[in-house]
């Protein structure tokens, strides 16, 4: 039991009427060349009148109009006492056909919402089969218990979402497809599904999918074949060279012999939505409710999606003139709606609205990756580290690799080697010898004048002859005019003065 | 009521006896005995800069931080110092006691020396930031202490003796004179003391 299958057999329809104020009213989608548009669905008010699919659109708007056609028991109640005499003697229903044209984008655009809604249940969503949607869910259940928990949950959310479905559970997503067909709530696993399958219709059976001129499943059907069980118990090498190797793959991909490459559905990583006012809005105050919702909407998005932003856009349509932009940037990577919503509030404070709103459009075009603070018990060194490493990364990133220094002494006794070029094993704790400055300067410099007096030293630094960096000096304590404490050599037997480093 | 017990109770008198910041959590200790005994709180302030003023590097401006700094990075905290004046000689560091391995420091210059130090302030996570910002205005020194302060971060901001006449925001100014003695410009909570402050070290 790993795959479920959600069929949503009147998608477009339950779509568009989503978008009407009243959904009970008598509505249908019309598909066709404007000349001779006909009915591709209609609602149930609509179909108790006599409207079906394949009508043409006068035909479907005649019954309305034309009592004679109309369905017995579906005689409506409310008649308008007034009701348009020029409809003929008999009293009209007082109810038109709405229609609004079927429109396959639209479609789509809730084939990917819905695969949305289901990715917060499962990872592997695909949209490989129309009108439904295959998902994983075997990994899933861990999380969001058994299987008739997260069955009522997706029901229950579905029914308030306003879409009719039919949802079956099968150890692979071809199966699951194809019982979907027929039935509802079913959950097969590995040991039933070979009878459940080989009781299924052969017209049921997602076998006009192989073939699109129907060959097979009429030659079948003449051949005598009822059921999908009877193509099992044939001989394959027979089926094979009969029916060809559409049919066997088909049947290995049902019994999940042959793996099914599906693509899956990769939610997009974007946000936008939009409020419209049904009265202009003349106040940022007035902005506050819709702004608070869009937020949540952007929060559950960020949520379903494992991510936050780090900016994002607010678009003021006005009534007349260019529509107004408001771009909020945060410090931080954030999701959490009430700390976006106070930072948004926030920056609004300090923007004039260049005229009256219409409406408000909230997109974040880009998602960043979130990674939430934790909180713990004991909030010590792992805090202390995840900051230490966001820093870091800031810094870096904005400066350059190279500018963020460790404090490194090497083993080598020229001081320049050991501090600023050196290379080689790190230098051993010595708590004892003498004392060294906390400054070293990159290049020792020549400072004749400037030294008073000789506080200590001399101390010999001689080596290096091996790789041509040969030195021997004499380092001293010195102070300097101003009283300050140098540190500063001179070569033996000969003369010049040269600042190493300040004792700080 | 008398006049000056009113002008008192309408709280627009600030009195200066009163430690401003008792609930800012605990100064933490100089390490320098007669340094902490002068300071109000009994050492750095917390979450704030410390704005110490020099005529360059080589007047004890080390060995004044070195003992706070050796006990932050012995407590296993990440110590940063932004644009030195020199290279940091490890050895001499080494010998303060400070941990090397806890101890960076960014070479920077200019614009990107202030918005580095802001950052090290606001992350929360150095223990100490010790910045060297001759550019830094008065302006840009409130910037670091509100950053210092929503960080909880303990920083010490170098400037030239030229900032001496500007105003600052830093609750503590001092300025150090050679020989390792200081002056106590201002402290936050009580008045300076006039004399200066030898805190020993240095070389």
């Amino acid at each position: 039991m790993r795959w479920a299958c959600l069929l949503f057999p009147r998608l477009a329809l339950e779509g568009a009427l989503r978008r009407r104020p009243d959904p009970d009213a008598p509505f249908a989608l019309i598909d066709g060349p404007a000349q001779r548009q006909c009915i591709r669905a209609a609602n149930r008010a609509a179909r108790e009148q006599g409207v079906k699919p394949g009508q043409a659109l006068g035909f479907a708007e005649a019954l309305f109009n034309a009592p004679l056609f109309k369905a017995p028991g579906a005689a409506p109640l409310s008649k308008a006492p007034n009701s348009a005499p020029e409809n003929g003697s008999e009293p009209a229903s007082g109810e038109r056909l709405e229609t609004a044209p079927f429109d396959a984008e639209a479609l789509e655009r809730w084939r990917q919402r819905l695969a949305s809604w289901v990715y917060g249940y499962s990872a592997q969503v695909s949209l490989h089969y129309p009108h439904a949607l295959v998902f994983e869910v075997a990994s899933s259940l861990d999380l969001f218990g058994p299987w008739p928990r997260l069955e009522a949950r997706l029901r229950a959310e579905l029914a308030e979402l306003g879409f009719s479905h039919r949802l079956v559970i099968a150890p692979n997503p071809a199966a699951a497809r194809v019982l979907v067909n027929v039935h509802d709530g079913l959950a097969v696993d590995e040991a039933g599904l070979e009878s459940t399958l080989a009781a299924l219709r052969l017209d049921r059976a997602g076998l006009s999918q192989i073939h699109s001129d129907h060959d097979i499943v009429q030659t079948l059907h003449r051949s005598g074949f009822r059921r999908l069980g009877e193509l099992f118990g044939l001989p394959r090498s027979a089926l094979a060279r009969r029916f060809g190797a559409g049919l066997m793959r088909h049947l290995a991909e049902l019994r999940g012999e042959w793996p099914l490459a599906l693509d899956y559905h990769r939610p997009t990583p974007r946000f936008s939505r939009t409020f419209a006012f049904d009265q202009p809005v003349y106040a940022i105050a007035g902005l506050a409710f819709p702004l608070k919702r869009l937020l949540q909407e952007l929060s559950v998005f960020l949520i379903g999606q494992d991510a936050g932003v780090e900016r994002f856009r607010l678009q003021f349509e006005l009534e007349d003139g260019p529509p107004q932009n408001v771009d909020i940037g945060l410090l931080a990577v954030q999701r959490d709606p009430d700390t976006l919503l106070e930072l948004t509030r926030s920056h609004l404070e300090r923007v004039r609205l260049a005229g009256p709103v219409m409406t408000l459009t909230l997109s974040a075009p880009r998602l960043a990756d979130y990674a939430p603070t934790r909180r713990e018990l004991l909030e010590g060194p792992a805090r202390q580290a995840q900051a230490w490493a966001t820093l870091h990364q800031r810094l870096v990133a904005r400066l350059g690799e190279t500018v963020l220094k460790p404090l490194v002494e090497h083993r080598e006794h020229r001081p320049e080697m050991a501090v600023l070029n050196g290379a080689g094993p790190r230098a051993r704790e010595a708590t004892t010898g003498p004392p060294r400055p906390g400054w070293l300067a990159s290049v020792p410099q020549r400072c004749d004048g400037d030294v008073v007096q000789l506080l200590a030293g001399p101390e010999r630094i001689e080596s290096g002859w091996w790789d041509g960096g040969d030195i021997r000096r004499d380092y001293y304590l010195a102070q300097w005019t101003d009283g300050r404490h140098a540190w500063v050599w001179c070569e033996p037997e000969r003369h010049g003065w040269y600042l190493h480093g300040w004792f700080g | 009521m008398s006049g000056l017990e009113s002008l008192l109770d309408s709280r627009q008198v600030w009195r200066a006896q009163t430690v401003v910041d008792s609930d800012r959590g605990e100064a933490i200790a100089s390490g320098h005995a007669t340094l902490d005994a002068m300071l109000p709180g009994g050492g750095w302030p917390p979450a704030a800069i410390s704005e110490l003023l020099s005529t360059g590097a080589g007047n004890g401006e080390l060995a004044l931080v070195w003992p706070v700094l050796s006990r932050l990075t012995r407590e296993g905290r990440p110590v940063m110092l932004v644009s030195p004046p020199a290279v940091p000689y490890p050895a001499a560091w080494r010998r303060a006691g400070v941990v090397l391995e806890q101890c960076h420091w960014l070479d920077v210059q200019g614009r990107e020396a202030l918005w580095a130090t802001e950052q090290c302030l606001r992350a929360g996570c150095c223990a100490a930031v010790v910045a060297w910002l001759p550019q830094a205005d008065s302006r840009l020194m409130r910037r670091l202490q509100v950053a210092a302060a929503s960080g909880n971060t303990l920083a010490f901001i170098h400037r030239p003796l030229s900032k001496v006449a500007e105003a600052s925001p830093a609750p503590l100014r001092l300025r150090l004179h050679r020989h390792a003695e200081l002056e106590i410009l201002k402290c936050r909570g009580s008045f300076p003391p006039s004399q200066r402050i030898a805190f020993g070290g240095g070389a």
